[in-house]
């Protein structure tokens, strides 16, 4: 009898055991059912042209439908894939660890790829100045890295001044809320993102000066249940209008949207996700820089020779972002208000850092009559939050 | 789990996960035929991003060496009956320990020196990490699966805030990053691949293991203790002191993993270091049913499986989850095996002497 028991609990105990791999085991593959939505569109049909077609890689660090940033690049590669003479090819969900080393290398190897486009951060250092190192002849786009001379001379950077579309979504948002408060779910206090929420506050403030941008970091750049638990913490203290910059806005949107509280996308148009409270978003626009990258290398012009700069920035006048389209809740003053701005980043005479200009803290960021056009090497190391903004960084 | 006076448990253990395999290969083959790809092609380019050439076999190794050390995390501890799933969080602290290390030495040591104390600090961070759960687990009857489980958690926020904050490299601007190791005290390559140390760490881990638990009176007591922790107090062995002992070997090899994560692949400790090879380690030690051995064997066919990860994606246009799936299967799969152990009259051992006596004296 008593054996007989001790076998029953042991099993049981395995049992236990089984069950909580099984679920881990599902919840790996049920992740699958987020990502299977959309499936690769490889062009195949482009080995067929009589040239060898130029092979480009994407490499991205999570789904490509994630509604975020990783969406935004591969719409980027959709729009070069449709060039000739091109072939794409694409791998997500890579981590920022060795693994991304392989990926390249396998695409150069057996792919054949002469251009790499690895798209997260992370891949910069050390991975991507790595392989760059063993494979000369393979040129390397990165979105943000900061080439410094004593890089490798194939690897190139460019990025997007998207916090002027962020000042322009402040503009909509002080235009919308009744309360005067805004949100803004930011994942780590980083420059990029600092950046993000200066602008967005700046341009509320260009319309109502003392209106207020609350701030929560989540210290994660994917970290959903906090965000939710940030956007409703929020709402309950009366912020009616929210944006963020996370990985994949959709939660933060989705939350928003729940509550009945006006949102402000980010990296890509989640309009779907709140029809009716979405007011405007800051999206990428990698379209332009992709085509005009694969361009430059059907030219013959290469980052070795120097034809093809080492870093590209560029704002709305090189159409580096674009602005998701008004939702029906901003009001025509709002529209006009905002398309004004717009004509001013597009003909390059808007500069949204002039003093006098403070941080939340009282210090002086710019005295009077300075100012720090977007170029500014100051801006790329930003790590203060201007007044107005409630957190710390 | 190798005895050759008992072949049949031994080919009963060989038998069962060689089927388990084989079966969640064909299940995945019906997932792969209804998204629209062919079956076979897929295994072709599985079998040849994974084994086909050196190149494909080195990336093959290279995704598995983390795993080999982070499964012993949970090996260890399991021969001891306890279930420990710390090893993400015990990678971190290790890596933590191996960059404090490594920067307050500088280039004050020679390399080697350099290199050993960064062993020696990720191996003890993570080691008093795990062994942080044994004592709860002994001395404070806690459940040591969830303290251990919490501890990943508590690790990550120590490694978020330290490379946030106070350890933090100023001019690491968007990637928030501690200062770089010195480029000499770096862990290089095995002559002639890419793979870096790291396998070879594992690989020695992973016999040191298999001969401290089946070939030593140590080994023997931790695992008497496992089968009866009872009898093994009444025994006279120390179980407590058994406990935080291999609890704290367990989590010190985790730490070396974090070690090797930074310094030969990172040469800075950041988030990177938590990327799931606690997790996968998870996975391959209850796959290997705790046999160390078994353990590298586990390790290499799942880095087997992430390495064609890439290739179903470009190749075949399956979605990036895909190689997820195929793990999962293989896992549920190989797991649902575990319960076949003893139901195959064809495996057990027909023991004559037992007939000798009558049944009820048994019980």
């Amino acid at each position: 009898m008593n054996q007989k028991n001790s076998r029953l609990s042991h099993l049981s105990r395995r049992q236990i055991i089984r069950g909580v791999l099984a679920t881990t085991a599902f919840g790996l593959t049920a992740k699958f059912g987020t990502g299977c939505s959309d499936q690769s569109e490889t062009d195949e049909t482009a080995s067929e042209e009589e040239t060898e077609p130029i092979v480009i890689g994407f490499i991205y660090v999570g789904p490509k439908d994630d509604f975020g940033y990783n969406q935004s690049h591969a719409e980027g590669a959709a729009a070069v894939a449709e060039l000739p003479g091109v072939k794409v090819v694409e791998q997500a969900n890579v981590p920022e660890t060795q693994t991304v080393q392989e990926t390249m290398r396998e695409m150069i190897e057996i792919d054949g790829a002469t251009m790499l486009f690895p798209t997260s951060f992370g891949y910069f250092e050390p991975h991507i100045l790595e392989i760059a190192r063993e494979f000369p002849e393979v040129q390397f786009f990165h979105a943000g890295g900061l080439y410094e001379s004593g890089m490798p001379e194939n690897v190139g950077s460019y990025f997007d001044y998207i916090d002027e579309a962020q000042y322009i979504a402040g503009i909509v948002a002080a235009h919308t809320t009744e309360s005067g408060k805004l949100g803004f779910v930011a994942a780590k206090p980083i420059s990029q993102v600092l950046r993000n929420i200066n602008g967005f506050t700046l341009g509320a403030k260009s319309i109502k000066p003392d209106i207020t941008t609350q701030v929560v970091f989540t210290g994660d750049w994917a970290a959903p249940v906090k965000e939710a638990e940030a956007v409703n913490s929020m709402v309950n203290q009366g912020i009616d209008v929210i944006t963020c910059h996370v990985d994949s806005p959709k939660v933060v949107i989705e939350t928003a949207s729940k509550r009945g509280v006006y949102c402000s996308g980010y990296h890509t148009d989640q309009s779907a996700l709140a029809p009716e409270l979405y007011l405007t978003g800051a999206e990428w626009d990698w379209r332009s820089i992709y085509t005009q990258y694969a361009n430059w290398v059907k030219e013959g012009k290469t980052l070795m020779n120097g034809e093809i700069p080492h870093i590209v920035r560029g704002g709305y006048q090189e159409k580096f972002w674009k602005l998701s389209p008004y939702g029906p809740a901003v009001s025509e003053s709002a529209k006009s208000e905002a398309e004004a701005v717009k004509a001013k980043f597009a003909d390059a005479t808007m500069i949204i850092y002039t003093g006098e200009l403070k941080d939340n803290q009282g210090q002086v960021i710019l005295p009077d009559g300075k100012s720090y056009e977007q170029q500014a090497i100051e801006l790329e190391t930003t790590d203060w939050l201007v007044e107005g903004v409630k957190g710390s960084v | 789990m190798i005895n050759r006076s008992n072949w049949r448990k031994t080919l009963e253990a060989i038998c069962i996960p060689v089927g388990a395999v084989l079966v969640a290969l064909i299940i995945f083959g019906i997932f792969c035929a209804v998204v629209g790809a062919n079956p076979f092609a897929v295994y072709g380019s599985i079998y040849k991003a994974a084994f086909g050439r050196w190149s494909a076999w080195q990336r093959t190794l290279i995704q598995a060496s983390p795993l080999l050390l982070s499964a012993l995390c949970t090996v260890l501890p399991a021969r001891l009956g306890l279930v420990i799933i710390g090893n993400e969080g015990a990678l971190v602290m290790g890596g933590l320990g191996a960059i404090i290390v490594g920067l307050s030495l500088g280039e004050s040591l020679s390399p080697l020196l350099v290199q050993i104390g960064m062993a020696m600090g990720g191996m003890l961070f993570g080691g008093v990490w795990i062994a942080i759960a044994g004592a709860l687990r002994h001395y404070r009857a806690v459940n040591e699966t969830i303290s251990s489980l919490l501890l990943n958690y508590i690790a990550i926020a120590l490694l978020n805030h330290l490379v946030e904050g106070p350890m933090r490299d100023p001019s690491s601007l968007n990637k928030p990053s501690t200062f770089p190791l010195a480029e000499i005290n770096r862990l290089g390559d095995i002559p002639g691949t890419r793979i870096h140390y790291g396998l070879l760490y594992g690989l020695i881990a992973c016999i040191v293991a298999y001969i401290l638990i089946e070939r030593t009176t140590f080994g023997f007591a931790a695992r008497t203790a496992g089968g009866n922790i009872r009898a093994a107090q009444i025994a006279g062995l120390p179980v407590g002191k058994l406990t935080i002992i291999i609890c704290f070997l367990a989590g010190s090899c985790a730490g070396l993993a974090g070690m090797v994560e930074v310094a030969a692949v990172h040469g800075v400790a950041n988030e990177s270091l938590n990327v799931g090879y606690g997790y996968g380690g998870i996975l391959v030690a209850f796959v290997a049913r705790h046999n160390p051995l078994a353990t590298a064997l586990v390790a290499v066919s799942l880095g087997g499986i992430l390495a064609s990860g890439g290739i179903l994606q470009r190749s075949h246009s399956l979605p990036d989850a895909t190689v997820l799936v195929f793990q999962g299967l293989v896992f549920l799969v190989v797991l649902y095996g575990d319960s076949l152990y003893g139901r195959f009259p064809f495996f057990q051992e027909k023991i004559d002497s037992v007939k000798k006596f009558p049944k009820k004296s048994l019980q």
